[in-house]
């Protein structure tokens, strides 16, 4: 069995996961402290969770075909997106951003107001604030956004087919991989590569679900949540 | 206490990141490691060429031209998906001619490899599924016109599974009282379409349909009549041949239907077509034809 969707697919879900942590923090930070018109950012910043990944896909292809501009530039440079692995990593952090950012604006809005309006008063820079309020106070809500956009990096199919093609060796990922094993009627295959991802993804999520636990949850269930449930007849 | 809890978050959080950066660092590492495996493959195959420079040349003149640059080529194939094995057998024979010569090859079902193909996505060869995606990107001029062949041609067969007790000897025979259900294609996909005209030709497409179950593509169809959930089915002759747990019954009556057709053409926009031609020579020569008749297609000429 050829092994090398699986490492392909690993580098491009976890690249992904790197890029979608730093403009979905980026952007829930923006979202989180707009007044008005938030609404509007949320809404296009969600999109690409709504629309079908085919659809995605095509708008990629288009920005980033050589038809464009840009694609024509990118390709001169050196750099063509079409059919190459950091294409599939555009597509699948553009389809799994929405979950990360979502994960954490969510994170964001728990916090209790009055300790940003304290540090403020204190005289931190909302930069300080950011940084040493907002992420460590939201972090266990960022990382199930990290995780959940990992697991979604590494299933994704129909953005990564449009704009990275399927091309073994190259471009083709698990999910590719199961696809072409389905074409050809490799039943074997297809199960095997499932299996795979099944297995990675549930470790990922039960890897993020035990460090929670242990940081929240954990101290909570053992002491006051005893309690609570003694009193409570 | 809180401090230190603090202290080890933002710690936590410094060491995922650099991790998450890192594992990416690695893999591109990784990938610059197999792009210089192939590069040192390439001076191999590169000696191989050397070696053998004089018969090459006599052989064929493209080939020493675009080796000159002293660079593996790549070639950019779309082929349709359901020729995934059989290219990629062919590729490799391809290959041992012509060793300098990289095959980027891109599955998928052609109505995609159309799409990308129309949005400028490199492709020197095009081998659709199906007529109507080469027409339409031959109306865009994207085409190289004089390239253009029928390479296959698929049949569309009646199958049932293989440990079927009650044996079907034609078409007619679905009316049959213990054929309950018949799967076949929607008439959106083309086997669907293909099967709707052999029934109608044969005048009891509207007894068919009574019994039938619709699949939204030629495997689900394949997949119903394996597990037995459906007593028959229509498909590719290429969809039966790869499953051992169909039987075919019998070929579709002779002009019952429109021939099913896979053409093959060099996409007008590519950057070497004397090889996209040599590739596509290749696909018709009777090396090649005897690949595909073993994945059930059947050669055109």
């Amino acid at each position: 069995m050829d092994l090398s969707p699986l490492w392909i697919s690993m580098k491009i879900a976890l690249c992904a996961t790197v890029v979608t942590l730093i403009f979905g923090v980026l952007a829930a930070w923006c979202v989180f402290r707009m007044r008005r018109g938030w609404q509007i950012l949320d809404g296009l910043f969600t999109l690409p969770m709504v629309l079908p990944p085919t659809v995605v896909g095509f708008g990629l292809l288009v920005i980033f075909g050589r038809n464009s501009g840009l694609g024509r530039w990118l390709e001169s440079v050196g750099l063509p997106v079409v059919f190459t692995w950091y294409g599939a990593v555009i597509a699948a952090s553009v389809v799994a951003f929405p979950l990360l950012y979502r994960a954490t604006r969510g994170a964001f809005e728990q916090l209790d107001p009055d300790l940003i309006a304290c540090a403020r008063t204190l005289g931190m820079t909302e930069w300080q604030i950011f940084h040493k309020i907002l992420i460590p106070n939201a972090w266990p809500g960022i990382l199930s956004g990290v995780v959940l956009s990992f697991a979604r990096s590494m299933g994704e199919f129909g953005a990564t087919t449009l704009i990275a093609g399927n091309i073994p060796g190259r471009t083709q990922t698990m999910a590719l991989a199961i696809y072409s094993a389905v074409q050809n009627n490799k039943k074997t295959l297809a199960t095997r590569w499932s299996l795979i991802i099944m297995v990675i993804s549930f470790v990922a999520i039960f890897l993020m679900n035990l460090t929670l636990k242990e940081r929240k949850t954990a101290h909570c269930y053992n002491k006051c949540g005893e309690k609570q449930r003694e009193m409570t007849p | 206490m809180e401090n230190i809890v603090k202290k080890l978050i933002s710690l936590w959080l410094c060491a995922t990141l650099l991790l998450g950066l890192g594992a990416c660092g690695s893999t591109s590492e990784q990938t610059d490691n197999n792009i210089a495996d192939e590069e040192t493959g390439t001076t191999a195959t590169q000696e191989a060429i050397n070696e053998t420079a004089e018969d090459e040349d006599a052989i064929d003149g493209t080939t020493e031209d675009s080796a000159s640059g002293g660079k593996s080529m790549e070639l950019y194939v779309s082929a349709a998906a359901s020729l995934t094995d059989a290219v990629t057998e062919l590729n490799q024979i391809f290959n041992e001619v012509h060793p300098e010569v990289e095959l980027v090859v891109n599955y998928g079902s052609s109505g995609k490899l159309q799409q990308q193909i129309e949005e400028g996505a490199p492709a020197d060869v095009f081998v659709s599924a199906g007529q109507k995606q080469m027409n339409a990107l031959e109306e865009q001029n994207l085409v190289d016109t004089d390239s253009r062949i029928d390479l296959l041609e698929n049949k569309v067969v009646l199958i049932q599974p293989a440990t079927a007790e009650h044996e079907l000897a034609s078409f007619e025979d679905v009316l049959n009282d213990d054929i309950k259900m018949i799967a076949i294609g929607e008439s959106s996909v083309p086997v669907g379409q293909y099967t709707e005209a052999i029934f109608t030709n044969l005048g009891i497409w509207d007894q068919v349909q009574t019994k039938a179950n619709f699949g939204q593509d030629v495997r689900n169809v394949l997949a119903w009549v394996e597990t037995g959930d459906a007593d028959c089915g229509v498909v590719y002759a290429t969809d039966a041949a790869i499953s051992d747990k169909v039987k075919v019954v019998t070929f579709a009556p002779e002009g019952s239907h429109d021939p099913v057709i896979y053409p093959a053409a060099v996409m007008a926009g590519s950057d070497q077509p004397d090889m996209a031609k040599a590739y596509l020579n290749f696909l018709t020569s009777p090396e090649a034809s005897a690949v595909f008749e073993r994945y059930g297609f059947d050669p055109v000429n």
